[in-house]
């Protein structure tokens, strides 16, 4: 299964429901689209949610960098949770763990945005 | 095709177009010889991606998805290992070339991980020209002795 994408407000933080598989093609580019496009119309506060994202290889982490990068440029903040440990270990292997900031509970991160 | 031989190894050797179809079609196979191999769901997962991360090199960057090119896919499954062989038909590889992903001027870059990623989860990796052209890459998982 290809990922699937969906966004929803909580308060002032957007939040982005990731589900499914996050890999070269359709997955990795719909992620993108999804950020650039919320990006763009403004939202500053994204928090992107893979409790359901089953897989995901180096061009869904390089769509990640990506996106928190426009996000950033934008002036807004790209956060995650809700990752597997399969997941975590990618951000470890990557040192990417330095550049984003993670959390397991999706209430504390979205009161890590005020 | 499988066949077997007096060494208690197991060999499957598969063709396949340069073709992002490919990438998933290899990683199934793979996956299927891990698992009849007797690795845990965790090295599955990790031998699928590495499968996957050297696969789409070959398509993507090798044969760059070309029709004429072929990617080529040898498995070996012994009793206390599983190599995989992946060749492509492009114009060769330099690894040296490859920025370390790692160096604080590339950690917000794009690409260029999935090498990274295959080193991190297999015991053995290595890369060079093909006979007949073309870049292949070996890849070793040991099993882990109980």
């Amino acid at each position: 299964m290809s990922v699937k994408l969906t966004s929803r407000q909580v308060g002032d933080v957007t939040v982005i429901d990731a589900s499914g598989r996050v890999t070269l093609g359709e997955g990795a580019s719909a992620f993108r689209d999804m950020i650039r496009d919320l990006a763009a119309k403004g939202n500053k506060k994204l928090l992107l949610n893979l409790s359901d994202v089953s897989y995901i290889d180096s061009s869904g982490i390089g769509e990640m960098v990506s996106g928190f990068t426009t996000v950033t440029n934008n002036g807004g903040q790209l956060k995650l949770v809700g990752l597997s440990k399969r997941v975590k270990d990618l951000l470890q292997i990557t040192k990417l763990y330095t550049v984003f900031e993670v959390y397991d509970d999706e209430a504390e991160a979205v009161r890590s945005f005020s | 095709m499988p066949w077997r031989d007096n060494s208690e190894m197991e060999k499957t050797q598969t063709t396949l177009e340069s073709s992002l179809q490919s990438v998933d079609e290899a990683e199934v196979i793979v996956m299927r010889e891990a698992d009849k191999a007797g690795f845990d769901d965790d090295e599955q997962h990790q031998i699928g991606m590495a499968v996957r991360e050297c696969m789409v090199n070959a398509v993507v960057h090798g044969n760059r998805y070309s029709k004429k090119k072929k990617v080529h896919l040898d498995v070996e499954r012994s009793n206390d290992s599983l190599t995989v062989i992946i060749g492509d038909e492009g114009e060769g590889f330099d690894l040296s070339s490859l920025p370390d992903p790692l160096s604080p001027e590339n950690l917000m870059r794009q690409s260029g991980r999935g090498i990274l990623l295959v080193r991190a989860f297999m015991d053995e990796f290595d890369l060079h020209p093909r006979q007949g052209g073309g870049t292949e890459v070996r890849l070793v998982k040991n099993l882990a002795k109980s």
